[in-house]
This record gives structure tokens, sequence and C-alpha cells, in this order.
């Protein structure tokens, strides 16, 4: 068994690739490689995207590697191989983001990532810190994981989902902000599992373990 | 809703803690690997690590304590202390830290936080502004530990690393620090009714009501603190606690 963290130069892959071989060793996951390299794509059995800093910017290191993104695409959609995004690695699944340009998704859940517009004013964007999640559905990636635990965030722009069924968990931050997408076999997490202590680590294996 | 963030910071000099820390279990207590592992126990929600003696000689120290802590720990870890430029923040992040803070060198040419921030993301720039009471109701960055004048007024600057891209403002009032007389409220209240990132307190803390009134009346999203925890003589829960009592939405779980 082989899970591949993509590895396209945007920000820091250190504590997730960390947080992902300590819960592989945990969970008799195999191993976790760090790659950018499409063939190694092609070959693993689960597939993590991260992402750090501003949509466009992860979007053109994503499609300057190139084959990276069709690899995925071929990895997810054709052999349903389970795959995890986290941050803007979670936000590229949508249809679109407007943060300072229009920039489009993969599209394979529909929605668009808009800038965070609390309702209270007072509220800081970036959201930044630990904020307790609401789970909307049961899934055998928040097993163990209940309303209330927290995770730690820190975004500008949240995904507004299309449908939704595909929000698995959200948080309240001057109004609803999306924390958990999926559908079929996959997931997206707004937050940092890899920087959210034990609730984090549990989501982590959990992935690592599920057979969708 | 958001909780307010407490964050130990451990003052590291050549990969060794300058303050001992008093905790009862741990085997090498100037081991900050061993600390920061105690504190993310503890329910830490943050943790700052702070070169005081940078040097381009010690780095690596710096890198490979990124790296033991990044294993052990899940949790966020700020670093700062003699970052000058963005190839410092990209090895930091590569060697483990998830947000990196720039401070004299911002106050030198704040256009480097632009390009730190335009290559790695705002999240992950932290500027430190350490600001001196020069009047009542104005305050001036100082430089080199507190010794060095600038000239610069800190609200204006706050504001000027905004816009450039910082993700966040650590502010250290240098009157306060040291004292345990509690943040340099109206500072910390000035400075984070300006912006719209979220601002740190630090410098100062002495009691538990300190850290209360730093977000109740300083008006910080976080608040720093050294010795209060180093020595024993509270912990994060203690702390966390009479906060929540206080009022303060906390993370206690």
């Amino acid at each position: 068994m082989r899970t591949a963290l993509i590895d396209y130069e945007s920000g820091n892959l250190h504590s997730a690739e960390k947080a992902f071989q300590r819960m592989a060793r945990e969970t008799g996951a195999g191993e976790v490689v760090v790659t950018s390299d499409p063939e190694v794509v092609a070959k693993a059995d689960r597939i993590v995207l991260p992402g750090d800093g501003a949509f466009p910017a992860c979007w053109k290191e994503l499609f300057d590697h190139r084959g990276i993104f069709e690899a995925v695409d071929d990895a997810v959609n054709r052999q349903g191989k389970p795959f995890m995004g986290i941050c803007v690695g979670m936000q590229m699944l949508a249809s679109v983001s407007r943060e300072y340009v229009d920039t489009k998704g993969f599209d394979w859940i529909g929605g668009e990532v808009v800038k965070i517009a609390p309702a209270d004013p007072a509220l800081k964007v970036p959201h930044m810190g630990w904020n307790d999640l609401v789970i909307d559905h049961a899934h055998p990636v928040l097993e163990g994981v209940s309303t209330g635990d927290h995770a730690y965030f820190v975004h500008s722009y949240h995904f507004k989902v299309a449908d939704p069924a595909h929000r698995l968990a959200f948080c309240d931050y001057g109004g609803d902000i999306t924390a958990i997408v999926g559908r079929d076999n996959m997931v997206g997490t707004q937050f940092h599992p890899e920087k959210s202590q034990s609730a984090g680590l549990r989501m982590i294996a959990n992935f690592l373990t599920w057979a969708p | 809703m958001l909780k307010t963030r407490i964050i130990p910071c451990l003052d590291v000099a050549e990969g060794r803690t300058v303050k001992g820390v008093n905790f009862v279990d741990l085997i090498d207590a100037g081991d900050p690997v061993e600390q920061a592992r105690a504190y993310d126990a503890a329910g830490a929600d943050e943790l700052c690590f702070l070169d005081i003696k940078a040097t381009h000689e010690n780095r690596g120290t710096m890198f490979d304590l990124a790296t033991r802590t990044a294993e052990q720990c899940f949790m966020p870890l700020t670093i700062g202390g003699g970052v000058r430029t963005p190839d410092d923040v990209r090895d930091l992040l590569l060697a483990g830290a998830d947000k990196v803070s720039f401070n004299s060198a911002a106050v030198a040419d704040p256009d480097v936080v632009a390009r730190a921030a335009d290559r790695f993301g705002s999240q992950c720039i932290v500027v430190a502004i350490d600001a001196k009471t020069v009047s009542p109701g104005k305050w001036e960055i100082f430089t080199h530990g507190g010794r060095k004048s600038t000239g610069i007024d800190a609200v204006e600057f706050a504001k000027t690393v905004e816009a450039k891209g910082a993700g966040e403002i650590l502010l250290t009032s240098m009157d306060r620090d040291g004292t345990k007389a509690g943040f340099n409220l109206p500072l910390t209240r000035t400075i984070a009714d300006a912006l719209h990132i979220p601002v740190i307190a630090s410098g100062g803390v002495g009691t538990l009501d300190h850290l209360v009134e730093g977000v109740t009346e300083g008006h910080a999203s976080a608040v720093l603190a050294a010795s209060i925890f180093h020595f024993g003589e509270y912990t994060i829960r203690e702390a966390k606690e009479h906060m929540a009592n206080a009022g303060v939405p906390m993370r206690l779980s």
C-alpha cells in the first residue's frame, strides 16, 4: 500500500508528511511518499493533495508540473482511488475560485470559493485558529470525530458547495464556513488535519484505512 | 466559534532553551523539542520558537529543531529570530515550521514581507513588532531587543505590513516585557482595532487575569506568554479554564 502526497511546491509538506507517516505506521497503511512524479501518482493507492497560499498561485504550480493533474484525475475519477485535499488542495475541488481573479477548479464538487465575509465586522480575516466542527453527514473519515471537536484553520477564502449533500461538516465564523467536503471516493478538509492534534490525526488514520 | 489561542514561546539559543523549563517530567529541561512535546500534550494551541542568537552559522540547529518538533507535535509552530529573506522563510518552512516571523528585517525593508507573502502565502508570514511607549497614546518601533529606536510609528508600521501581506502580527510591548505587570493594553487595542489580521499580544504577562485582559480589553486574537508557563506557575489548562470562566471562548477539549 502506498499513499502519494503530491508535492507541487505549494507550501509546507513537512508536517503533513510526518503526520501521514505516523498514522500510516499506526494503522499498517504502508508507506507515504512525497512526489511530483505522475508515474508514482499512477501507482499509488491513495492520493493526498495539500496546498497553501493563494488559489491562482497553487493552480499555476500544479499545472506547471506536467502530467500531475492528469495522473491525479485518472487515479481518482477513473480508478476510484481515495483522495484527500487539504486547505487549498480542498478548495481546488470546486468549480471556480474568486480569489483575486476567477480561476477554474477541478469541478469535482460543484460550488465556488469566495472571500470569507463574517456577519460580525469585528471578526478578523484570515480565519486563523481553532474552531469547533459541526458534522452535517456521518462519513467513514469522520469515524470517532464528533461535533464540538476542534480543528486548526487558516484561510481567507472558503468553499461554498452547491449541493448540501457534499458538505460533511462546517464551523461558525460569523456565518457557516465549510470545513469538510466529500462525495464518493473524495474528501477535502479546509482545516489542517496534520496540525489539529488528536482529532486531525484520527481523520488521517481514517482516510488511510478508508475503502470507499 | 473561533477560540482564543494560548501560545507558549520558547527562547532558543544554539539549539537550547535559554530559560529552563520547570516541568516535572522532562528528561532534558533544556531541549526545546521535549518542551514542545510537553506543551503539545498540555493542550497549547500553538508553539513559538524564538532564536534569540540567530546567526548564519547556527541556522542549522534551528532547522534541526523545527524538523524534530514537526515529527512529534501535530500543532502549528511559528519560528522567528534572524529571518531576513524569503529564502530564510523557505528554509524554515521546509524544515518544519508552519509560520515564520520577520522582525527587524521587515522594519528595514517592509517589502520583504510582500515578497515572502507572494511566494508562500500570507498564512505563514508573521511580523513581530517590538513597540515602546514614547508618549501617551504613541508607540514607536524598537529593534535589537528594544535598544535601538527607529522613529517609526508602531500603528502605521502595523498597517503597512498588513498591506504588504502579513497574515498575523506578534505585538510585544517592550515597556512591559519581563515586568509581569500585564500587557500594554492601549497599545494592543489600538493596533488590534486598526487591523483586519489577527494580533497576538505579548510582553508582561504575570497573572492569568492578564491573559484575559489581553483579549477583553486589548482585543487580541491570541496571547503569548513564556515565563508563567515555563516555570510551572500555571499550567496551560489552568490558564484556559481561567479565561473560559471569564467568558473568553477557549478550546478546552
